[in-house]
């Protein structure tokens, strides 16, 4: 019985955007989809106890799942109705030859991910229709109500349907923004699982950061050639890579320079440097790197160094350099500034710093980066209103313990 | 599939005035594309009146249902195969009329 319960399971995670994408294809719908997929799924359970995991589990579960949704037409009575008026368009001309592999789920996934949707209602409808996850769960995940979640999803296909978002894959010139839309939506899963972690995180949520990667893992598979996606997926890893270091046993997050880098898992540290040595090598080859790239290369050189203090700081620098260019966020800076503080001192570091707060003042991160450097220079009294801030400011249970401890250490 | 596309003015942000041969020749290239179905620059807002004959009488209002800073421009009815081609369009428009576009599909 266990046997077949991990065949099905398997299966679940193997063949459900398959069948789904297959399904959106085939009849135009993204409701009959999931409800025909979910139905021929609650088949397997019923029948492969008793009758045997058949040889071929995806192809079971597609030909079932097909026949689940002409049934669901017949029954509904409206079959020819709602061929004309299918859900989705579709483009019927040959995909250019962008290093991208020919696949139904790569369409589902740049339809779900379309930016035409809000955010938020991205992030649901991917995690629904690509990777499987229940609306009960996605909600949990995301911490509301199940009801909201279900019309966010609801209203998400609604207008897929009312204002004919196509089920295509991109042209070669819209190719990098609309990549880069899928990936904004895999980052912000796995940032959300990741802040989650720790004892007491409903497990839904910390699940997240293993089913982002899981889906850059597929849209790697989908699309080989891309240097952005290769690099959000080494990002991920380098940073998975540190989760258990990351959270005491009383639940307080213990920061980059505390970490105990043994409790670093060296697999996924393995499969990151890989993937960032793939990219360093495309980026001596003439192609820019991104910013998940660069990110994923100032990770590297972290999860290098056997102990902070053999940190090569001075390439973390010229790492961030090229980041600011890409991207001149504040808090890129603000990351930017950490490294300086290690070169060329606190007290350069905290007038770069301080010219960042009128941008970010509200941040708590700004604080503490504050608070860490008038530390360093002995500016107690400034350091500790500095924490004072951040603490007020941070939502993290991890973090605040871990800002407390720092403030209540001040002479 | 029809979309009503909206140029949208704002009036704490006026966007420039002198758009009008930019946007005759985006019109010239709609409409040989097959996409143009109908333009119209739009009267100023407060040329504007609402009639509400739901109850007993007819009520007329002076200026237009909504007062925003934000107000139509003017507005196209393209025609167009899906939202990616709209969406195309509508940022080439944008920039033309350097003004913020909604594009919203007929139902």
């Amino acid at each position: 019985m266990n046997d077949v319960e991990d065949a099905i399971t398997r299966a679940y995670h193997d063949e459900w955007a398959r069948v789904v994408a297959g399904l959106t294809r085939r009849f135009g719908n993204l409701d009959l989809a999931e409800d025909a997929a979910a139905e021929a799924f609650a088949t397997a359970v019923a029948r492969w106890p008793a009758d045997g995991v058949p040889p071929n589990p995806g192809a079971w579960l597609a030909t079932t799942a097909n026949r689940k949704g002409i049934d669901r037409l017949r029954r509904e009575n409206q079959r020819d109705r709602k061929h004309k008026e299918a859900q989705l368009v579709f483009d019927h001309t040959p995909p250019e030859p962008i290093g991208a592999i020919d696949d139904d789920r790569l369409r589902l996934i740049f339809t779900c991910c379309h930016p035409a949707l809000a955010m938020e209602s991205r992030v649901a409808l991917t995690l629904r229709m690509v990777g499987g996850l229940t609306v009960a769960e996605i909600a949990r995940a995301f911490l509301v109500p199940e009801s909201t979640m279900g019309q966010r999803i609801t209203r998400a296909k609604a207008k897929i349907k009312a204002a004919r978002i196509p089920y295509r894959m991109p042209s070669a010139a819209d190719l990098p923004g609309r990549v880069s839309g899928v990936l904004a939506v895999l980052f912000l899963v796995f940032n959300e699982g990741y802040l989650a972690t720790g004892p007491g995180a409903d497990p839904v949520r910390a699940d997240l950061t293993a089913e982002a990667i899981r889906l850059t893992r597929l849209v790697r598979a989908l699309l080989p050639e891309d240097g952005e996606v290769a690099g959000l997926l080494a990002l991920m890893l380098l940073t998975e890579a540190r989760r258990t270091a990351r959270i005491s046993m009383d639940g307080e997050l213990i920061r980059l320079d505390e970490q105990d880098r043994g409790a670093w898992d060296p697999a996924l540290i393995a499969e990151g440097h890989r993937l960032v040595r793939e990219r360093l090598a495309a980026a001596a080859a003439g192609e820019v790197p991104g910013r998940y790239q660069i990110l994923a290369a100032i990770g590297a050189v972290h999860t290098s160094a056997r102990d902070i203090r053999d940190t090569d700081w001075s390439q973390v620098l010229a790492l961030y350099d090229q980041l600011v260019n890409v991207d001149p966020s504040p808090i890129i800076a603000l990351n930017r500034a950490i490294a300086i503080a290690e070169l060329d001192g606190p007290d350069v570091a905290l007038a770069i710093v301080d010219g960042l707060e009128a941008e970010l003042n509200g941040y708590h991160a700004f604080h503490a980066t504050r608070a860490d450097l008038l530390r360093r220079l002995g500016r107690s009294q400034d350091a500790r209103h500095a924490y004072d801030e951040a603490i007020d400011l941070a939502g993290n249970t991890a973090e605040t313990a871990n800002l407390t401890r720092r403030r209540d250490q001040l002479k | 599939m029809q979309y009503l596309v909206s140029v949208i003015d704002d009036m704490s942000n006026p966007g420039k005035t002198d758009r009008r041969p930019a946007i005759s020749e985006f019109n010239e290239r709609l409409i040989a594309d097959g996409y143009w179905v109908f333009a119209g620059g739009l009267a100023n807002p407060d040329a504007a009146t609402v009639i509400d004959n739901r109850g007993e009488q007819s009520v007329f209002s002076d200026g237009p249902f909504l007062e925003s800073k934000e107000y139509l421009g003017g507005v196209w009815v393209w025609e167009a195969p899906d939202l990616d081609v709209a969406l195309a369009l509508a940022a080439e428009a944008s920039k033309i009329c350097d003004r913020k576009i909604e594009v919203r599909p007929f139902a």
